[in-house]
């Protein structure tokens, strides 16, 4: 493990958009939630209300509320303008803020309602005014409880924030989700450990301000103070730096594959002497949006994802039709270009252990006619919800015996040991080959085509030097040179590489193009 | 008697809560540089009534007038500054020091209390001045209603409402510092009007006594009076427990010589 000690070091980036990110959460939900303690103090209607308000986005969990606010921002824009960010920080942050408004509200709330109601008498009595009352004393006397809730959402916060990844905001998420993708431990710990370490340096910092204000320290509460608004200045200014001009944005959805090919694409760009940016780890749904939107310049994405999630079509007419409607589609209605395919697909197909193909006499899928009642078969958790499985099994008739569902990586795991007969593989899945498995044919076409496809945001769409610099990855990447560059990424052995070591070999073996 | 206007004056005061009459109609005038006592059983009314004098208690009926002025036509802040409050629970406040505690008032009112100043209101109340810089919480109760009573007389108020100050305090803390404010009564020429449920306290200290019974002012008399069996069935009631322990104590003390 001492790879994370390597790895540190090159979060700083990282780690500055998370304390920012963190800090202006806080610091929104505190403009919030003091003002709303207030008047919870003086009517019980809104302090109910704003509890029950607070609680309940609590049981919201913090990966579907932060995912709830691209459709939310994506309706605004009827109101504010296409202008209107839909993926990173805008959302990120009113999602985090929502989220740490609970513990702030409620110390708040409680600390007002235990004041002493002899010293509040004495506060009227000596002639406060409202306001007075309010600053002289209520919120000195609070303010030790309030911290204490201001520590609790910001360890809550900082911890929250690393799901920021999922819609495209820069995090000490990053590397936690990228090394889960990629199975890359030393990468998922290095963001553990470094989220881990700001949200228990926030507490301690926060607890000395916290004891200053109780003890009515002055040192304490102001050093403290000025440690917090020292770190979020750097952080500020960490930031700042890099953004002079915006560079070319290259997403990755959450498996090996984009993760490898988003480095080779940014190699080919950075050789090219753009600067890049690779925003890992998102949702396909929110690949798509963002290109469109161009909060992301790049994404490989693939036709048969895009024909039927995003055109919601269930014909098809054909892998070379499939491919010149998307691209016309994608110009028309998102202003997106397609630049072109890259050579392979990643589609469904239909794998089994050589053994038992052999054995049950099964070449393609038309073979599994009447066998396949006493066979069971794997697919992902989404497949036999998915349009490619009902076309497939009403094409052929088929009947299984049973379906049962595995995450991607333990289906293989399952037809090795026997509790699968057939699964649903992806034809790109560097452990078809590595496990010698036999893929099934698909004589009728049922399954409908996966061209990976390089995609272009409005952005740079008319970017000649992006286009050249991308060119010569079109057509050029083989499926089993792709099959293999995935297997380095997936392996847990020696021979694992980084996904950006297996994008330069990669490199190495593009096909020339026809 | 004296023709000087006084300087409070409760007006047919009213108080209901819902349903609940705490004070029904008490009209009665207190006059400048008198120490007047309130007594009454727990729920007679005699804490509400003296609360809407400073404002802390709005009337649901009558008025009271403040050296002529109603005082809900008073800036309640602006009012509570010319009325020193002094109260059970005290209430210093307990992030603030005592030299703090005690220039709240003028400082609220804009001006500075000096340090000089400070030293001579806590030795009016028999404090060393390096009390000064204490925090509330280093303080005992005795030290603490002390410093309470140099908070209500900092902004040198025209009048003193006190509702049970001694209450929560030991007997010989209690009867020291009852002795005290009398004294600054008589020397700093103040208007006090004190609540009580201890009817020897009353008669010790002030030299008019009103006796409140469920909401009504039911006496109205001197200590000297109300010990000579005038104010009716009520006062009587409340001056015989003070009278026959003393006789009894007396007793005691004969067939002991």
């Amino acid at each position: 493990m001492r790879e994370i000690w390597d790895i540190l070091p090159g979060l700083g980036e990282k780690l500055a958009a998370h304390v920012v990110l963190s800090a202006s959460a806080i610091g929104l939900a505190m403009l919030i939630a003091l003002p709303l303690a207030v008047w919870a103090g003086r009517s019980r209607i809104v302090s109910r209300l704003a509890l029950s308000l607070a609680s309940l986005v609590q049981t919201i969990p913090a990966l579907a509320l932060l995912a709830l606010f691209f459709p939310l921002l994506l309706s605004l824009r009827a109101v504010f303008g296409e202008g209107l960010p839909t993926l990173g920080f805008l959302p990120a942050l009113m999602a985090l803020t929502l989220y740490a408004l609970l513990p702030i509200l409620r110390n708040a709330v409680t600390a007002q309602a235990n004041l002493d109601e002899g010293v509040l008498e004495a506060a009227d009595g000596v002639g406060m005014t409202k306001w007075q009352k309010l600053y002289l004393v209520e919120a000195p006397l609070s303010a030790p409880f309030i911290m204490a809730g201001i520590r609790t959402a910001s360890v809550w916060t900082i911890g929250a924030a690393t799901l920021a990844t999922t819609i495209g905001q820069p995090s000490l998420g990053d590397p936690i989700f990228a090394g889960l993708q990629t199975q890359n431990w030393a990468l998922v710990l290095a963001g553990c450990l470094a989220s881990a370490g700001l949200a228990l340096a926030a507490d301690n910092l926060l607890w000395v301000i916290e004891v200053g204000l109780a003890r009515r320290k002055r040192w304490m509460t102001f050093g403290g103070m000025a440690i917090v608004v020292l770190g979020i200045l750097a952080a500020l200014w960490g930031q700042r730096s890099e953004e002079a001009e915006r560079p070319i944005v290259i997403a990755a959805k959450q498996f090996s594959e984009q993760y490898i090919l988003a480095q080779l694409i940014g190699s080919r760009l950075e050789a090219a002497g753009y600067r890049v940016e690779y925003r890992d780890g998102l949702g396909s749904a929110v690949v798509h949006s963002a290109v469109a939107a161009s909060s992301v310049d790049i994404s490989v994405d693939y036709t048969g994802t895009i024909w039927a999630n995003f055109m919601k079509r269930a014909d098809n007419p054909g892998r070379e039709a499939v491919y010149e409607t998307i691209r016309e589609w994608e110009a028309r209605q998102n202003g997106v270009k397609v630049l072109g395919r890259l050579g392979f697909e990643n589609a469904y197909a239909f794998a089994m252990r050589p053994d038992r193909a052999k054995a049950l006499g099964v070449t393609s899928l038309a073979d599994l006619v009447g066998k396949g009642a006493s066979l069971t078969v794997g697919g992902d958790p989404e497949f036999f919800e998915r349009p490619e499985w009902l076309a497939v099994r009403d094409a052929y008739g088929l009947r299984f015996g049973k379906t049962r569902n595995f995450a991607p990586t333990f289906m293989y795991d399952a037809l090795r040991s026997g509790e699968a007969d057939v699964i649903s593989a992806y034809t790109s899945d560097g452990r078809i080959a590595a496990d010698r498995l036999v893929v099934l044919a698909d004589p009728k076409g049922a399954l409908p085509s996966y061209d990976a496809l390089l995609i272009l945001s409005p952005r740079i769409a008319d970017d000649p030097g992006v286009a050249a610099a991308l060119q010569p990855l079109l057509g050029a990447i083989s499926v089993e040179a792709m099959r293999e560059a995935n297997f380095a990424v997936d392996r847990e052995d020696a021979g694992k590489l980084t996904p950006k070591q297996a994008a330069e070999q990669l490199s190495r073996k593009l096909r020339r193009p026809e | 008697m004296t023709t000087a206007p006084p300087l409070l004056r409760f007006d047919g005061v009213t108080c209901r809560f819902g349903d609940v009459t705490a004070v029904g109609g008490v009209t009665c005038d207190i006059a400048a540089g008198s120490f007047v006592a309130m007594v009454g059983a727990s729920g007679s009314g005699k804490s509400t009534l003296l609360k809407t004098v400073n404002t802390l208690v709005e009337p649901t009926g009558g008025r009271v007038l403040f050296a002529g002025e109603d005082v809900s036509d008073l800036p309640p802040a602006k009012l509570r500054r010319r009325v020193g409050y002094v109260f059970q629970g005290i209430g210093l406040f307990p992030h603030m020091s005592v030299a703090e505690n005690i220039a709240i008032g003028p400082r609220l009112a804009g001006e500075k209390l000096a340090a000089g100043r400070i030293a001579e209101l806590l030795e009016l109340v028999e404090l060393d001045p390096a009390y000064a810089t204490r925090m509330p919480d280093e303080l005992s109760g005795g030290q603490r209603q002390r410093v309470g009573v140099a908070r209500a007389l900092a902004g040198e108020p025209e009048l003193l409402i006190m509702d049970e100050p001694f209450g929560a305090l030991d007997p010989v803390t209690r009867d020291a510092l009852g002795r005290k404010v009398r004294e600054l009564h008589d020397t700093l020429g103040l208007t006090t009007v004190m609540v009580t449920h201890d009817m020897a306290e009353a008669l010790l200290l002030a030299d008019r006594v009103l006796v409140m019974d469920r909401g009504a002012l039911v006496a109205d008399a001197s200590p000297q009076g109300l010990l000579a069996g005038e104010g009716g069935a009520v006062a009587q009631r409340l001056v015989r427990v003070p009278r026959e322990q003393a006789e009894k104590l007396a007793a005691m003390e004969s067939r002991g010589a």
